[in-house]
This record gives C-alpha cells, sequence and structure tokens, in this order.
C-alpha cells in the first residue's frame, strides 16, 4: 500500500518518487529543503543542522525513516533451509525473535549485498537490504517450499537511536522494552495496533527500529514525538546517519562495494573476506550460495582488505588515495569513507589496503585534496591501520540500558 | 574534366562515403566524392516532400555515430546537434478489449515502478539484462574502431590485434565470457525469456533484434543484433538515443560541409556505372552520362554487391565473386512517413503522458512478431508488423508547422520480392494503407489527423539509395556476416582485390547504422597503404 499522500497520487511520469507514510508526520520539520531520493522515496539529507542531528544520537535521541529500506517476508516449510542456503550466516543457530547481520553472495563468491535477517517465527522470516533483488530470492528459491512477497511498501519502520533511546519507549507504554537484548525483537501493542520493536541500529549506538503496519504510522509518529518531546528527540537526516556509521565502522552498498549484480567490470566485485566479514561466514554450516568460491578463495592469501585508518591530521580524507611513501610513488589503497568523528576527535576513514598494508605494519600515505577558498591544495598525511569499530560505547550493549 | 587534379575518389556521399572523404582530404590528399543522386547524404537524408514538413527519410535517429568522428571531423562546428529524447511507449491490447501502456521514462524509479505494474519480478531483472548488455557493449565497442584481424594470418599487426581480441575477451571473465558465446548464437526471444515474463516488455525489446534483418525472434544470431541497436550512447548514456535536429540529413550536410571546408570536392548527379581496371589495377570509372573520370585511388560506399557488380568479372577470382555474390542482403524492412495534422493520440497512452515522444511499439508478443517474419518468408507483408514508430517534432521544432507533426514508421518486415508479383504503383500504396490501418488500430484518431505519406518499400529503398534489396545495414548482421567475414573472408580489411580499390560501406566491419566507423576504419587503411598518418 503507498502512503495515501496527494503527491503519492499522482501519475508516475509526473511524480516518480513516493512519500513514506511518515512524511507527512514530519514535514513540518523540515528546514532547508535538503532533500534526497533513497530507492525511489523522498528523504531528507538534513531536517534543520545535520550536525545536531548527529550529536541528537550520541546525546539524546535521534529518529531516522527507515521506510525505504527494501523488505522481503520468506515463509513456508523450507524457509530456514532456504535463509541457511542464501546468506552466509548459520540461520539453523538463529532463534526465533532474533536479528542478525549477514551477507548473501553469488555462486562466485561475491558479496549481492548485506544487511540484516529477522527470524519472526520459527517458518517466518524477513530480510532487509538497500537493492531490490526479487528476482535472485525467487530464482534462488526454485526447489524450496517457500512464499518470498516484497513487502517494502506495507511496513513502516522508524529507527530510534541513542542513549535515551530506551526512556522514550518506555515512556510510550512499551513495557519490557528494557529487557531487549542487541538482536533481539519483541512484540508489543499501542492504542490497538501491533508494534515490533528490534534491538538494532545503524548507528553504533543504544538503538531500537520500530516496525508497523504503514497504516499506523502516523499515530506511532505522534506517540514518539509526544513522549520524547522533553527528551530532546529529533528527526536526522541521512548526512548524521553517515556519519554515525562511519564511526561505527559499518559498510554501506554502493559506497565500500558495489552489488555484484551490478558491477560492469569483472573486478569491481567483492567476497565478504575483502570486506572484512569473515566473521560473518560460517565455512563449517553446510552448503550456502558461494561457499565453493569461498572456499577455493580461502586457499589464496588475501589481496585487498577493507580496513579503518587514522590519518594524522584534521581534515577528512574524502575519496582519498592511499600510497606507500610521502612520495606517492606507488598506489596501495583508497578511502571509500572518511570522516572527522566529532565524539572521537580522531580524523578517521574506511579503506580498502592491498597486501600487505592492511596488517597495519607498514606506514602509509593519504594524499588528500583540499577546496580551500576555490583553490586546490594538494597534502599528503601518513595514516595508520586502526581497529573497528571506531566507536563502540558501553551503552551500546548494556542489558537493561541506563534508566537516565 | 580532368580529374588529374584528384588523388583519391569516394563513390557515394552517403555518411560513410563522407567521413571517409573528410579524413584523406584531411591528411592532405586531394579528394573528390561523386554521388550518383542529385542530393547528398545516402539513407541519410531529410528531404521534404510534403509542404513544410521535413521527413528523415531513411534512417531516423542518432545514437551509434562514433564521437570520436564527430569530434575530429568537427561537426559539431558544422552544425549538427543531437536531442537525445525520452520516452518510448508499449501499447498493451488486454484480453477483455481494454488498453494499457508500458511507458519508459528515464527515471530508473519511474521506470521501475511502471514495470512493477505488470510484473516486479521483471522490473528487477530488467536491471539485471540492461547491465549484461552493457557488459557486451564494454567488450564489443572498442572493436568498432579498429580493422578486424585476418585470423589466418601470421602478420603481426594481424596477431597483434588478435591478441588484443583474446585480451578484452579474457578480461571479461570466466562467466561473462561463456555468456558471451551464447549471447553470439542465440535468439533475441530465448535470450529475453531468460530473464523477463512479461509479454509486453519482451516484445518492445525484441523487435529492435530484427531491424533490417530477414531472422525472426526466435532465429539464432538475432540477440546480437539488440546489442547493435545498444551499444550507441548519447553524451555517455549508453544505450540512448536521439535525433540529429532538423532530420538525419543534417548530419550529412554537417559531414559535407565539413569536407568542404577542408577543401574536397562533391559532384553530384554522378553516378558510376563500372570502374575501369588494368592488370589488377584501378584506373577509373565510367559514369552513368557516359563520361570517364580517371583515379589511381577509389573508395567506394557502394555495397559489396554493387561494387564488385561495377567491376568486370574477369579482373576478380572467381571465389570472390562467388562470395560476393552469396553475400546476404534480403531486403525485410520499408518505411512510411507521415505528415500529420496534429498529434494522434493513442490507446492506453495516459494524458499528459511524455511517453509518445520516445519509439512507440504496437506489437504484443514474441509469438506476434515471430507471426511477422512468417509473413516475409511467404513473400508477404506482415499483417501485424512490427512497427518502431517515432514522432521527431515532438521535440524538433524544425521539422513541421507549429501545432503540426510527422511520424517516422520503420516496418519490418517487408519484403523486396513479393510472392504476389513485382512491386508497383499499385502494391506500393496497398502497403502503405496497411500500415496506416495498423496504427489506426491503436489510435483511433490517427486517420483524421492523416495528411501525406511517403512510402518506402525494399525496392523504393534500393531505386532511390542504391543499398542493395533495400536492405540498411548494407548486408545483414549475422555473425557469419560480421568481423573479419563482412563483407568476405580474407578482404575484411576494406581492400579488395583490385589494387587502389578500397570498401568503406556499411558492408564493412563494424556494418551498419548511422556509426561512421566503417569510412572512418577505411580512410585509415587507405592512408597506410599510402604511409602517412591518420589525423586523431
Amino acid at each position: 500500500m503507498i502512503a495515501n499522500t496527494a503527491n503519492n497520487q499522482r501519475p508516475i511520469f509526473e511524480r516518480p518518487i513516493l512519500e513514506t507514510p511518515f512524511y507527512e508526520s514530519y514535514k513540518h520539520l523540515i528546514q532547508n529543503d535538503q532533500y534526497e531520493e533513497w530507492s525511489g522515496y523522498t528523504t531528507l539529507a538534513s531536517f534543520a543542522n545535520d550536525g545536531q542531528e548527529y550529536f541528537a544520537v550520541r546525546n539524546t535521541c535521534g529518529v531516522y525513516d527507515l521506510c525505504p529500506m527494501i523488505k522481503y517476508d520468506i515463509s513456508g516449510a523450507d524457509a530456514e533451509r532456504y535463509m541457511n542456503r542464501l546468506v552466509t550466516r548459520n540461520i539453523k543457530k538463529m532463534l526465533p525473535e532474533r536479528v542478525t547481520y549477514t551477507v548473501w553472495c553469488n555462486d562466485d563468491g561475491h558479496v549481492i549485498e548485506d544487511g540484516t535477517v529477522f527470524r519472526l517465527a520459527p517458518t517466518e522470516f524477513r530480510l532487509c537490504c538497500a537493492e531490490r533483488q526479487i528476482e535472485w530470492l525467487l530464482d534462488s528459491s526454485i526447489g524450496y517450499d517457500v512464499v518470498i512477497t516484497e513487502v517494502t511498501q506495507d511496513i513502516a519502520a522508524l529507527a530510534v537511536q541513542g542513549p535515551i533511546s530506551c526512556n522514550i519507549l518506555k515512556k510510550m507504554g512499551f513495557t519490557g522494552v528494557e529487557v531487549l537484548k542487541p538482536f533481539q525483537l519483541g512484540n508489543f501493542s499501542l492504542n490497538g495496533y501491533d508494534v515490533m520493536i528490534s534491538r538494532t541500529g545503524f548507528t553504533g549506538d543504544l538503538g531500537y527500529e520500530l516496525w508497523i503496519d504503514a497504516e499506523h504510522a502516523d499515530d506511532l509518529w505522534q506517540a514518539l514525538f509526544k513522549a520524547g518531546e522533553l527528551f530532546g528527540i529529533r528527526m536526522i537526516g541521512s548526512l548524521a546517519l553517515d556519519m554515525l556509521r562511519i564511526e561505527a565502522g559499518l559498510i554501506l552498498v554502493n559506497v565500500e562495494y558495489m552489488s555484484c549484480f551490478q558491477t560492469v567490470r569483472p573486478n569491481r566485485a567483492r567476497t565478504p573476506f575483502e570486506l572484512g566479514l569473515d566473521w560473518v561466514v560460517d565455512m563449517n554450516k553446510g552448503h550456502f550460495i558461494g561457499r565453493r568460491a569461498l572456499v577455493a578463495a580461502q586457499k589464496n592469501s588475501l589481496k585487498r582488505k577493507l580496513v579503518g585508518i587514522d590519518v594524522d591530521w584534521n581534515k577528512q580524507a574524502d575519496g582519498a588515495l592511499l600510497y606507500d611513501s610521502k612520495t606517492c610513488s606507488r598506489q596501495i589503497g583508497e578511502v571509500t569513507s572518511a570522516l572527522w568523528s566529532p565524539t572521537l576527535k580522531r580524523n578517521i576513514a574506511l579503506a580498502y589496503l592491498d597486501a600487505p598494508y592492511y596488517a597495519g605494519e607498514k606506514s602509509m600515505w593519504a594524499e588528500v585534496y583540499l577546496h580551500r577558498e576555490c583553490q586546490w591544495e594538494r597534502k599528503v598525511y601518513e595514516c595508520h591501520v586502526t581497529p573497528k569499530p571506531f566507536y563502540a560505547p558501553e551503552r551500546k550493549r548494556l542489558t537493561p540500558p541506563e534508566d537516565l | 574534366m580532368t580529374t588529374d587534379q584528384y588523388d583519391a575518389v569516394i563513390i557515394g556521399a552517403g555518411h560513410n562515403g563522407l567521413v571517409a572523404a573528410c579524413y584523406l582530404q584531411r591528411a592532405g590528399l586531394r579528394v573528390l566524392v561523386l554521388e550518383r543522386n542529385e542530393h547528398i547524404g545516402g539513407a541519410t537524408t531529410s528531404i521534404s516532400r510534403y509542404k513544410d514538413y521535413t521527413y528523415s527519410n531513411c534512417s531516423y535517429v542518432y545514437s551509434l555515430f562514433r564521437q570520436e568522428i564527430a569530434r575530429t571531423l568537427e561537426l559539431y562546428k558544422y552544425g549538427l546537434q543531437v536531442i537525445p529524447y525520452e520516452g518510448g511507449s508499449q501499447i498493451i491490447k488486454n484480453p477483455d478489449g481494454s488498453y494499457d501502456s508500458m511507458g519508459t521514462y528515464w527515471h530508473d524509479d519511474a521506470n521501475r515502478r511502471e514495470i512493477e505494474r505488470f510484473s516486479p519480478r521483471d522490473a528487477n531483472a530488467y536491471e539485471r539484462l540492461n547491465r549484461d548488455i552493457v557488459r557486451q557493449c564494454r567488450f564489443i565497442k572498442p572493436l568498432l574502431m579498429r580493422t578486424p584481424p585476418d585470423p589466418t594470418s601470421f602478420k603481426p599487426r594481424d596477431i597483434m590485434e588478435l591478441l588484443y581480441l583474446g585480451k578484452r575477451f579474457y578480461g571479461m571473465g570466466k562467466e561473462q565470457m561463456l555468456e558471451t558465446i551464447r549471447f553470439y548464437t542465440m535468439s533475441v526471444g530465448d535470450y529475453l525469456n531468460e530473464y523477463l515474463e512479461n509479454d509486453a516488455l519482451k516484445s518492445y525489446l525484441a523487435g529492435g533484434a530484427t531491424v533490417g534483418t530477414a531472422l525472426g525472434v526466435y532465429s539464432p544470431g538475432t540477440a546480437y543484433i539488440l546489442l547493435h541497436h545498444a551499444m550507441g550512447d548519447i553524451d555517455g548514456t549508453v544505450g540512448a538515443w536521439g535525433f540529429a535536429r532538423g532530420g538525419m540529413g543534417s548530419v550529412a550536410s554537417a559531414l559535407n560541409d565539413s569536407f568542404l571546408a577542408s577543401g574536397g570536392h562533391v559532384r553530384v548527379n554522378a553516378g558510376v556505372s563500372k570502374f575501369i581496371v588494368q592488370n589488377g589495377k584501378v584506373k577509373g570509372m565510367q559514369l552513368e552520362n557516359g563520361e570517364t573520370v580517371k583515379a589511381k585511388l577509389v573508395v567506394s560506399g557502394m555495397d559489396v554487391r554493387r561494387t564488385f557488380n561495377a567491376i568486370d568479372s574477369n579482373e576478380l577470382p572467381a571465389w570472390v565473386v562467388d562470395r560476393v555474390s552469396n553475400f546476404r542482403f534480403r531486403g525485410s524492412s520499408g518505411k512510411v512517413n507521415i505528415a500529420l495534422d496534429g498529434l494522434p493520440g493513442f490507446h492506453g497512452v495516459p494524458e499528459g503522458s511524455p511517453c509518445l515522444s520516445g519509439d512507440i511499439h504496437i506489437s504484443q508478443s514474441l509469438e506476434e512478431l515471430e507471426l511477422a517474419y512468417d509473413d516475409w518468408k511467404a513473400g508477404r507483408w506482415s499483417q501485424k508488423p512490427y512497427l518502431d514508430m517515432l514522432i521527431p517534432s515532438l521535440i524538433d521544432p524544425t521539422m513541421a508547422p507549429e501545432g503540426k507533426h510527422w511520424m517516422s514508421v520503420f516496418v519490418q518486415y517487408c519484403p523486396y520480392k513479393l510472392a504476389a508479383g513485382e512491386w508497383n504503383e499499385e502494391r506500393k500504396q496497398a502497403f502503405g494503407e496497411h500500415i496506416v490501418d495498423c496504427i489506426s488500430a491503436f489510435s483511433p484518431d490517427f486517420r483524421s489527423k492523416f495528411l501525406h505519406m511517403e512510402i518506402r518499400t525494399p525496392k523504393d529503398i534500393e531505386d532511390e539509395t542504391g543499398l542493395s534489396e533495400g536492405n540498411i545495414f548494407q548486408g545483414e548482421l549475422t555473425m557469419d556476416q560480421l568481423m573479419f567475414n563482412r563483407p568476405i573472408p580474407g578482404y575484411a580489411q576494406y581492400r579488395s582485390p583490385i589494387s587502389g580499390l578500397y570498401m568503406c560501406g556499411s558492408s564493412t566491419h563494424p556494418g551498419g547504422g548511422v556509426m561512421g566507423a566503417p569510412g572512418a576504419n577505411a580512410a585509415r587503411e587507405v592512408l597506410r597503404d599510402l604511409g602517412r598518418g591518420v589525423q586523431q
């Protein structure tokens, strides 16, 4: 069901982009018209001040409209078998009412996407991701007793993130939300409709995601913002979210890698190992799509790997190429995402590094171009490999969270 | 007249002849172009046939023309302006008799949502199809402006070119190498069936893969023709098509002006009837008016059949004569250009839709397209033909009076030889009327807007432009007639068995479409033989 707004009723050729079920609820908060299309929906790069939106999540509570995230429901007698074949993690070990972060690959062991799997019930799963892929899901389910449906438009979702998020949810009446552990979900109700709450997020902080039938979107939003009013709750846009996810060391499709379904150049697809995601690949769980290729890949040393780096200076190293020496004679990597971290006061980045540089034992330099008062300047700074996540506060895992 | 003043003579002022002429003139040769008609352009023309309307009489859209040629020859300085078009409509007749349409849009999400109305799976699969076609384009595109290697030769250059080809092929990766081999041999119907389930979307895409070729959508080899139409680009948008402002004749006139500005000469009404050959060397031409033109270096833009028919067979190896006579043309396309008193409406296309400014199609399924081919085999024009309809005047204000429009209708299939007998005026009119009937079935007010039409059967195309059997590509684009097989094995490097006689038409690699690559490649080979460089 498409949200019933005036723009959404217009013909496709007049208005290709849809408004989300929450758009009418929060549009009065949009101050500077920094719209950004995501997955065919109108979203906001920022509502008012992206810096303040970022700090809301690290200090109080920030809310992000998750509706455009692509969601597939997968159910049926073979749902567990199918999911276990589809993704690299062991789904058999996953209990109902749990969520897991995983990747899924093609038969070459190249990553199609990363995302989360929700086990709603023993034979019911939900796959959340950023790119549409119904064709692959249907093709790879041939021979399995499963029904796969895209529910992106039917489910509305909000990410409620930050140190005070739990307090606000409790104030809304979601009693028991505080006992949810990270990656656990629970079913609650509000004003007579179901609200699924998962302790998940893309910010590296304490946080929850709320999932409802799209028709109740406005009611949920009003209740949330009424409860959060005195706690400093605010809507956040994608600029703030991007800062948060970089600090959390989380990768983003089309930034850190492209889906192997979309790459045109043959050497652009990535294995989970290259993305530094060995920990989500269970090579001992039995067959899954891409396993053979990944077994073969493990026999060779890794040529490149995505790692975290720290740049010895204070200007973001966006798009910087990385070199083996200060004279920049040989390129050994490149930055995919860069951030001056306002919380850590460190200049961090996600970067691909060639072997052996990703091990962090050799020194390296970043070539940074700075646009200063309409003039480009070239700078070279030393950088170091550093562990991810860059930022992981104790409150992210603490259960129950601190009652503020 | 004396022609000693010329170093090279080009036969035919079609776009490839003019491209070759420009490169040779700019390399310092003195070049004369001889054109049979009283106008230049060959099949790249815009000649008014009715009042203030200008048609693109034959070729009608622009995409494949190599940008490097247009830049080098400064065509944009000489008036060529290319406007990309947006949109496209596949009109759908539902089983209950109602109508719908599937539009194409520049906006990815609009496109996806439109296809999702019919098949959510296809909306997703269409992206994968496009990506796979782009992968194939990346393999083939760099080959367009290169001379095909002779696979049997041990000359260093041929070996290097074969290595280049092999390197590019292996560079695609194992999966794509296997896919490529399948792609070049399979039918477009089977290819699309592997991706898509919706009939409307499949027939929208498949029709283009039979254009100019007497094959059906289920004939092996047609998948490549889909690629041939996708490997162009407009300003970097791969697969996009556009209009040359003022019609396709403005491509020819820009080439002509560029050529004249560099000092070249063009003679119209100067058709060649015979090449003069002595001791295996070309000496000149006899013109249709009886005049003799001397030349030591001749580049023929005519198709391979007409080129060799103009040479005494005594001067040619018997196998060459034989192979050329077997080169397949098999005219299969017609063209109807229609002047309209206003914009016609189409069933199923919503009010205000921008989709009529792109290609409009009415074929309903692959099966219907295959039946259209069956009619061609039986020597009839198709009862339900594949029509590629465009209304350039929606975008280009120079081609029709204000508020009026003209429609370009490409028709597949229309035979060169009718089972019923020779083409004559009565049959030609009947063909044109049939096409108007076909369109009217989907456009209720089409007849009432109709003012004039220019009908071109394959026979007309042959008579007017010299394209044998009216084949728009100067010979079918099937694997056995491409690369080092085009036009014939052993003479695929723009040379001929006659010393001094070269070929630069679409009968040579990489084939037809308003691409210019054969002309540029031929010029490069001529200059190589002369020990001169080519302007980059």
